[in-house]
């Protein structure tokens, strides 16, 4: 029969007890601002979600015919970006983590990395100013040779700046993220799997397959997730390069787009008025809970393999 | 017991190999006259469609294609001589390799657009005067250079204290439900939208000072949102790393608690912490889209953070772009030299941050 000892208690100077508080404070304040944020979005959005065109000039006739497009917009742009990143990402992870020369590896990480430094803002000029009309002349000339095909039917957009522009912007903006953690995870592969593949006679592709690739499937699906909740709230790039129109269509190389809900916000914000102001926050509002369900289920999979923690 | 089957000998008929190490494979150098001869077939192609059409020629297309042609051609040469599984071994690290470069075209091109449109304007008059009466040509950044110091300086001392009293409290005191929860909001915080934080700053405001009120601490407010929780996650990653053995030894001296913590655990860290809050700064002084919505934007200079609109250099660079008046190269070049000096505050931010992290960081003896 064994008692457990009982707990020295330390004393209680009065320092540590106004520091303790404090700490508690602080996080305290985490809790505080995030009910804030969700308090007054849903207080500002409640009016918007049961107003009519009366109510509000912008509605077309009332709240959910007006954000639907814009739902569709952004995830239909979110999705190509992710299309477009996921082989992407998983290529520069794999040739910083297997196949660029050791001592170049973390030079190679940081470029990378360097393009989550761009703001987004400059990255709406690059899209306008350069990408845009680079790509211009391979959108008409996909029109005019596979025009067959649904997404690529005309007519072509003249300054280029559709809906697939607007994802190779956004693409290029995930890539930094989803490359650092899909990095991280290649290289917590175990040496000995891969020294044992090698050992067999695999080629270094095989290699990967067997060994890097498996490990790597959940950190993979994560990095993406992740991506795509950043690329579901990215703002200013896609309002600058995407001449949007705010219709629902799957069409990638027309002059007639779907919006995004944050590009909207941005575009419709500094004009709106009276309830359209709350129009645009109850749209803010449903981006909020996509991109939580989104980041949710991120970090449900991150968890579940709770060695890696790449994702910050 | 006899052995029924002996390993057949080899027939001296058939031809020795050279050097078994290095037959039946590519020579080492094929690799890189591969890469060559394909893109010098995609130059005269585009070459002879340059002449055909009198066009210019496409130096950018026709490296592009002669990469992309590099791919299969490598892939079949490895085929016919090395046979199909390293045949695949080229074509993964071709199509390897080639995501890195095409990840590198963007930021070349970025960078090399971004330098050469906006030393246009980069003159003293850009950072010497503000946007007050101008129209057309002249004018200046300094209303938003001053605004961007401002809102994020501001938020800056809005998020370090909490953000990092929240990561001691997390890694020293947390236990339970409480830091449970607080993880999990760390988290959720993370992936804020930021025009969600922008839109957030705006109704907080905006009920309590009436609708429509746009000024530099909402602005401020906003980008705090968004800047606790990357210092919460990156203070707490370096407290962690705090060894227990100099908290232990430091307790078993006798020292408080939050002495322990004030003088052992943060000075061994401070150069991760530091490192940490100027990445989050570099993050947060490029948002655009919650500046726009919370602070507006102005042409006036505006040193006040709680009155009045207050603009920044992002917002400076959108509605550049956005509001083109006449001329509209002045307009434009004022947005390219305000990009270009917003990059460079950000670059010399992740420059400063890392050397920090590198001079300053703890020896251990690891």
């Amino acid at each position: 029969m064994s008692t457990a000892p009982t707990a020295i208690k330390a004393k209680q100077r009065p320092g540590d007890r106004v520091f303790s508080g404090s700490a508690v404070f602080a996080g305290s304040m985490i809790l505080v601002t995030l009910a804030a944020v969700a308090i007054f979005l849903i207080v500002q959005s409640l009016p918007a979600l049961i107003a009519s065109h009366e109510d509000a000039s912008i509605l077309p006739e009332n709240f959910w015919s007006y954000v639907g497009p814009l739902v569709f917009g952004t995830v239909w742009a979110a999705l190509l970006a992710l299309l477009m990143a996921v082989p992407v990402s998983i290529g520069i992870a794999l040739f910083i983590s297997h196949y660029a020369p050791r001592r170049l590896a973390s030079a190679l990480g940081y470029i990378v990395d360097l393009l989550a430094a761009v703001p987004s803002v400059v990255f709406g000029l690059w899209g306008i100013g350069v990408l845009a009309p680079a790509v211009q002349p391979v959108y008409s000339w996909l029109v005019d040779n596979l025009g067959w095909f649904p997404l690529f039917a005309g007519p072509v957009s003249g300054t280029g700046r559709t809906i697939l522009t607007a994802a190779i912007v956004l693409a290029v903006m995930v890539l930094p993220i989803m490359t650092a953690i899909c990095r991280e995870v290649f290289l917590q592969t175990p040496v000995l799997h891969e020294e044992a593949a090698l050992a067999l006679g695999a080629t270094r592709w095989e290699m990967i397959r067997t060994a890097v690739l498996p490990f790597g499937r959940s950190g993979i699906v994560s990095a993406a997730v992740l991506g795509l909740g950043r690329a579901l709230g990215e703002t200013m790039a896609v309002a600058m390069v995407l001449s949007a129109t705010g219709v629902v269509t799957f069409q990638l190389l027309t002059s007639v787009n779907p919006s995004t809900i944050a590009a909207n916000i941005a575009l419709s914000f500094p004009e709106a008025y009276g309830m359209n102001v709350n129009v645009l926050i109850a749209t803010g509002l449903i981006l909020f809970i996509v991109t939580f369900a989104v980041n949710a289920i991120a970090r449900w999979i991150v968890s579940r393999r709770k060695e890696f923690s790449g994702a910050n | 017991m006899t052995m029924t089957t002996k390993p057949e000998t080899p027939t001296s008929t058939a031809t020795p190999i050279e050097n078994s190490l290095t037959a039946g494979r590519l020579p080492r150098p094929a690799p890189w006259i591969i890469l060559g001869a394909a893109i010098a077939v995609s130059t005269a192609i585009f070459g002879v469609m340059a002449l055909a059409d009198g066009a210019g020629f496409n130096w950018g297309a026709a490296l592009l294609v002669g990469a992309l042609l590099y791919i299969p051609a490598i892939w079949l040469f490895s085929m016919l001589v090395e046979g199909r599984r390293r045949a695949m071994d080229r074509l993964v690290t071709a199509l390897v390799t080639g995501a890195f470069v095409l990840a590198m075209i963007p930021l070349i091109s970025l960078t090399i657009t971004v330098i050469t449109y906006g030393l246009n304007r980069f003159d003293a008059e850009f950072f010497t005067s503000s946007m007050r009466n101008v129209t057309g040509e002249g004018g200046g950044a300094l209303h938003a250079i001053v605004g961007t110091l401002l809102m994020t300086g501001t938020a800056a001392i809005i998020s370090i204290p909490i953000g990092l009293m929240t990561s001691v409290y997390l890694v020293e005191y947390g236990r339970g439900q409480l830091a449970r929860g607080i993880t999990f909001l760390v988290d959720v915080m993370t992936g804020i939208p930021s025009i969600v934080a922008g839109l957030f700053a705006y109704a907080l405001f905006s009920i309590f000072l009436g609708p429509g009120t746009r000024t530099g601490i909402a602005g401020a407010v906003a980008l705090a949102v968004l800047m606790i929780p990357v210092v919460v996650r990156s203070s707490e990653e370096m407290l962690r790393l705090v060894p227990n053995e100099l908290r232990e030894a430091s307790f078993a001296l006798g020292v408080p608690k939050w002495l322990t913590i004030v003088k052992v655990v943060l000075p061994t860290s401070i150069a991760g912490i530091t490192t940490g809050v100027m990445l989050s700064i570099a993050r947060v002084i490029g948002e655009t889209a919650p500046l726009l919505i919370a602070a507006g934007f102005t042409q006036s200079m505006n040193w006040n953070l709680f009155d009045g609109r207050m603009s920044s250099l992002p917002v400076f660079v959108y509605t550049q772009y956005a509001n083109q008046g006449n001329p509209p190269e002045a307009y434009l070049d004022r947005a390219w030299a305000a990009a270009l000096t917003l990059i460079l505050i950000v670059m010399a931010l992740n420059l400063i941050a890392r050397l920090v992290a590198r001079f300053f960081a703890p020896k251990f003896g690891r």
